[in-house]
């Protein structure tokens, strides 16, 4: 399945500048919001949701070249860290769910 | 239908959705192109002309044969005029067909120079809403004509020079071990990590991870190295008492990873190493650090790690990683 009908789906805000997310196919996914346990856990390829909101969170998911960040909550971003992210090709996705709702919704659309 | 779709930024903003720091850089490079890149560098100059003393009826032939609208007027080289599908039908009303072109041919002309930017011709194309434009030389003679096709072939071709160029670097890079030859050659790259610098956090290590893709590592290695520079690169931020240096060795057999700090030193390194052990605050933990996964992290991307640490003196982490045979070397290097 293809982010942009993950992104219709979960009714997602995108924060990232607007590209073509129909060919971007999310293989997986992986939340915490302890950076380091996303280090060690996440694979090349998936979607990382948190309610983590700052700036280090880019440099995790550029590192990881995860498919995606969902920002859950809310979570308020700077508009540097949007900046940041556009600069590192990361695509940051924003929902008011929380992370639980946000993975179950993944894992019963087969995110797995 | 529902409305469950998000609105798009275009249908929210209307054309003018405000600019990211990307398309500012995205558009900062067309800008710059659009003055860089000079007309005669993307008008075609192999271009079809008519003499003023043919009849009209020849013109048309011209046209038809090759499918244009219109076809510049030149004499000895000298553009005397454009004559248009326009002007061969206000000849064809009139039966003048057999009049010579210099009649019907239009000489109020927008022209622009070999010279000029192609951003002139942009400028002329949007305030004329002409469809092209004849060029002229220095010598006032018609060298070319340049079309808005032509201008957008002309970015292409400079945005894949652009592209191209990172190929190359890459490809040079890769053969730094090759070309330059020593017994031991080594690349040493440091960097000076602030602590505290949280904004910058991750960046040495993005660098150091860039650096090696273009050596010719692959994904794999460039990622370990990457995460393990990471967390290494963090706990100089969060840990230290003045930051510290983080300290890249290429060498076409290994990679090392040095961090070295002044303090305040780590009293039971065996402890620090321990999954889930941690010393950070509670503002740090607020960020996401301080799982106490960073040593074990790094333990995990490496082939060997050496953590020596005085109290009161300062911190040294060392990381190894075996590179396998050929992948700093031509073999991978360019693809």
């Amino acid at each position: 399945m293809n982010l942009q009908t993950i992104v219709d789906r979960l009714q997602l805000t995108v924060l990232t500048e607007p590209r073509n997310l129909s060919n971007i196919t999310p293989q997986g996914g992986y939340t915490s919001d302890l950076l380091s346990c996303v280090m060690a856990g996440a694979k090349s390829g998936n979607i990382w949701v948190t309610l983590q909101a700052h700036m280090n969170i880019i440099a995790v998911a550029a590192m990881l070249d995860v498919a995606a960040v969902i920002i859950t909550e809310n979570a308020q971003l700077e508009e540097a860290v949007i900046a940041k992210a556009n600069e590192q090709n990361v695509i940051l996705l924003s929902t008011p769910k929380r992370s639980y709702e946000v993975c179950g919704n993944l894992w019963e659309m087969n995110i797995r | 239908m529902a409305p469950t779709r998000p609105q798009t930024e275009q249908e929210k903003f209307g054309r003018h959705r405000p600019l990211t720091d990307r398309d500012a850089h995205e558009i900062n490079r067309i800008e710059e192109l659009s003055y860089d890149l000079k007309v005669r560098e993307v008008m075609a100059s192999k271009i079809i002309t008519t003499s003023p003393d043919v009849p009209v009826s020849s013109v048309l032939d011209l046209l038809r044969a090759n499918r244009i609208s219109g076809v510049p007027v030149v004499a000895d080289a000298n553009l005397l005029g454009v004559i248009s599908l326009e002007d061969v039908v206000r000849a064809l009303q009139k039966n003048e067909l057999a009049m010579p072109v210099r009649n019907y041919m239009t000489t109020q002309l927008v022209t622009v120079n070999t010279f000029d930017s192609i951003m002139k011709a942009i400028k002329a194309f949007n305030e004329k809403r002409l469809g092209r434009l004849p060029v002229i030389d220095e010598h006032h003679k018609l060298a070319g004509i340049i079309t808005k096709g032509d201008i957008n072939r002309g970015f292409l071709l400079a945005l894949e020079r652009d592209y191209k160029e990172e190929e190359v670097r890459r490809y040079r890079a890769s053969h730094l071990f090759e070309d330059i030859i020593s017994d031991r050659t080594t690349l040493v790259l440091r960097y000076n990590i602030k602590v505290g610098d949280f904004n910058n956090g991750g960046n040495a290590s993005s660098h150091i991870k860039r650096a090696l893709l273009r050596l010719g590592a692959d994904q794999q290695l460039a990622r370990r190295c990457g995460i393990a520079a990471y967390e290494a690169e963090m706990n100089l931020i969060i840990h230290t008492n003045n930051g510290g240096i983080l300290k890249l060795e290429v060498e076409p057999h290994r990679i090392s990873l040095i961090t070295t700090d002044d303090g305040p030193g780590i009293a039971d390194t065996q402890k620090a190493q321990q999954p889930g052990f941690s010393t950070a605050t509670d503002k740090v933990r607020e960020m996401g650090f301080g799982a106490g996964m960073g040593l074990v992290n790094i333990q995990r991307c490496v082939d060997k790690m050496e953590l020596d640490s005085t109290p009161g003196k300062g911190t040294r982490l060392t990381m190894r990683i075996v590179v396998p045979p050929e992948t700093l070397n031509s073999k991978k290097g360019s693809s």
